[in-house]
């Protein structure tokens, strides 16, 4: 998976200073979480939906084998192929062998998040396929060598100034003088460009936002149509999934459609939703002669059951990072993973172990926000308690907190030694405030201190002040 | 074992191991298995379950406020004469590229002599599709339209103008009542190739989150609603 130096605190910091983005960041606020509010407010049942989504997911997850069995068995019957990929080294080695098979020199592709978490691009690449994203977003990241830095506008941290820049670098034969100063120029030379990629691909790559087991589905959604694009005008389509993405019926399928735009965008419903169904039937106008599902685990199977089971019913709206105000303060890049905001910190530790995350669980200030807004109702800020435990539990180099609570916890356990020192420390702070009554240095806690004022005790302890009232 | 079936078993091994579901249990199978054949609908929301005139109301509102222009007809040489005055108020070519679907066949194209139709798979080149919807969903102004002889997926995303006719008696409250519809045509648990769920024109946000019409897919979306009950 796509990591971008664990550095957290140094990420974030170099986020803080970079005004541009700062500045697009701005976009998350102003657009995503206001159209949030509004769609829910014009669907009254919008709160039952989440719980029945959450039911939906929740009863797949329990019974994930039957299902991925079924599942198998309608695509087969529909002409279509599902393979099963252990690791992204099974799924990369699986989707080359089809590129290959299929003689493919150029491959377009849909945005996928779990394209990005096996590096497909970077396989085909190095195998001598041309591998092109569509979404327009994924194209301008692709562009920059960047991964996205966000679920659903994956370069919502750029300027069109900068997408501007990176057109007249990348997109050669076209004059140097054109116009791009409009985000509408800049749509309609991409479109111009990517047209020519969408009629000679051989093959097409998707991802998937839900399989259906009904059916043997896969479903896409996107407001540009590049996934239909994508899925329709080569000669195979290729589905890569993570195996969480299933749900039973087209019924299911609905419930949370009803969902994903709402809660991602604002929308009612996303402009295409897409199901496709196996390879083209016989007589069919056109679309693929092959199609293959790759279901990737990747260390989900693992996940079913436990403290994390919760995290596989995510469907990738994004409304706990357009929500986190965390994520609103650094954006996605300084998170250092693929997944990034409050899903990515949960979800990243349980694919990469958290001994490779271990700064993610912290990038929370626990306010509560992801889990009041998240359509599937997953708890995060329990989720990411629990990994905080399970990184605090371990034998670990932490060792000045360690002391630090325990010393603590002895003193706490024992309520008049706790009163004799909180009385001193109280006296103590109080004296070295002085008269302004403010602390601008405290020992272990310079990197407080440093941006503020901690204001000084003013000498008592709160039973001191109790037992002084209740006597008068 | 080859390396795919190897493959399988190590994922729903591990799946069944971490749920403890190692043995046969007719319970989870049976839970399944029901599950799949009731296809139970979760809840439906109130607005569309409104009546005729509401459904369509709702539905090309619906369509109207995602960046579609919508209109209702009384008979086909209304159809026609619809897309001629679209065509023309928005100075577009007059060559269209339609599916074979016999009711698009059979309109009475006479009436509007400017206009061409050519058959069948689009090219680059088209302009603009016709395609009939095979059910509209009011809840959110949502176009089902199927894959098929003769009804090329690729007509509803290659040209920039897309011209979409859909029968009123097709319009539909929510999504379960079109899957419903769909079952009947195609069977339990079938589906065609593609379903498409069309509800605007092609746009994208990505930059700025500045909204733009056109991204890969139609600039533009025209909804005939033909409705030989209309007044």
């Amino acid at each position: 998976m796509t990591t971008l130096g664990s550095d957290f605190k140094a990420n974030a910091a170099k986020a803080l200073a970079d005004a541009e983005l700062q500045r697009a960041l701005l976009n998350v606020k102003r657009g995503f979480v206001q159209k949030r509010v509004d769609a829910k407010a014009r669907l009254p049942e919008f709160d039952t939906l989440r719980d029945e989504a959450r039911a939906i997911k929740l009863h797949t997850l329990s019974h994930l084998d039957l299902y991925l069995d079924y599942f198998e068995r309608k695509v087969a019957d529909s002409g279509g192929q599902v393979h099963f990929a252990p690791t992204a080294a099974d799924a990369r080695e699986i989707i080359l062998k089809l590129c290959r098979d299929a003689d493919a020199k150029l491959v377009t592709k849909g945005k996928s998040m779990v394209s990005e978490e096996i590096g497909l691009n970077a396989c085909l690449e190095e195998a001598g396929i041309e591998a092109v994203e569509t979404d327009l977003g994924e194209y301008i990241a692709q562009m920059r060598n960047e991964a996205p830095s966000h679920l659903i506008a994956p370069i919502i941290h750029l300027n069109k100034e900068t997408i501007a820049e990176d057109f007249r670098r990348s997109h050669e034969g076209l004059a140097a003088d054109r116009t791009l100063g409009s985000a509408a120029d800049l749509v309609a030379e991409a479109r111009a460009v990517l047209r020519q990629k969408f009629l000679a691909a051989d093959v097409g790559i998707t991802g998937a936002n839900l399989l259906i087991a009904e059916t043997g589905s896969s479903v896409v959604v996107t407001n540009e149509g590049n996934a239909d694009l994508t899925q329709t005008l080569p000669k195979m389509h290729i589905v890569i999934a993570s195996i969480e993405k299933l749900v039973p019926t087209l019924e299911d399928a609905c419930t949370i459609l009803r969902l994903l735009a709402r809660s991602a965008t604002g929308q009612e419903i996303t402009t295409y939703t897409t199901f496709a169904t196996g390879p083209r039937r016989e007589g069919d106008a056109d679309g693929p002669s092959a199609y293959h599902v790759v279901l990737l685990d990747n260390g989900r199977s693992e996940m079913l059951g436990g403290s994390f089971n919760d995290m596989l019913s995510c469907i990738r709206c994004g409304a706990c990072l357009n929500h986190c105000p965390v994520y609103a303060t650094i954006g996605g890049h300084a998170y250092g993973s693929l997944y990034v905001g409050p899903m990515g910190a949960v979800l990243t530790p349980a694919l990469v172990g958290i001994d490779h995350a271990r700064d993610l669980p912290n990038a929370s200030s626990l306010c509560g926000r992801c889990e009041d807004v998240c359509p599937v109702r997953i708890p995060l800020p329990s989720m990411l308690r629990a990994w905080r435990e399970r990184d605090f539990a371990r034998d670990n180099p932490k060792f000045r907190e360690k002391t630090a609570l325990k010393l603590w916890a002895y003193a706490a356990k024992r309520p008049r030694l706790y009163h004799a020192l909180s009385g001193a420390a109280v006296k103590l702070l109080a004296l070295l405030a002085g008269r302004s009554g403010k602390l601008s240095w405290l020992p272990f806690a310079g990197a407080w201190t440093r941006n503020r004022d901690l204001p000084a005790p003013e000498g008592e302890t709160f039973h001191q002040l109790y037992a002084k009232r209740t006597q008068e | 074992m080859s390396g795919s079936q190897a493959n399988r078993k190590k994922v729903l091994e591990s799946i069944r191991t971490t749920l403890g579901a190692n043995a046969p249990d007719k319970w989870r199978e049976a839970n399944v298995r029901h599950r799949l054949v009731t296809h139970p609908s979760g809840t439906i929301p109130a607005r569309s379950l409104g009546n005729r005139e509401a459904g369509l109301a709702l539905f090309s509102g619906m369509l109207a406020s995602q960046g579609a222009e919508v209109t209702r007809v009384r008979d086909p040489e209304g159809v026609v004469k619809a897309i001629a005055a679209y065509l023309a108020k928005h100075e577009l070519p007059s060559e269209l590229r339609l599916s074979e679907e016999p009711v698009l066949v059979t309109l009475p194209w006479l009436l509007a002599p400017k206009l061409t139709q050519t058959y069948g798979e689009p090219s680059a080149s088209d302009a603009i599709g016709l395609s009939r919807a095979i059910a509209g969903v009011a809840e959110t102004g949502t176009l089902f339209l199927v894959s098929g002889a003769g009804n090329p997926t690729s007509l509803n995303f290659l040209p920039e103008t897309h011209i979409v006719m859909v029968d009123e008696g097709d319009v539909v409250g929510c999504y379960e009542e079109a899957w419903g519809r769909l079952r009947a045509l195609y069977g339990e648990g079938t589906l065609p190739r593609t379903v498409n769920w069309i509800s605007g024109p092609s746009r994208t946000a990505d930059i700025e989150q500045t909204i733009i019409s056109g991204a890969h897919g139609p600039k533009r979306l025209f909804v005939v609603i033909l409705d030989e009950r209309s007044p």
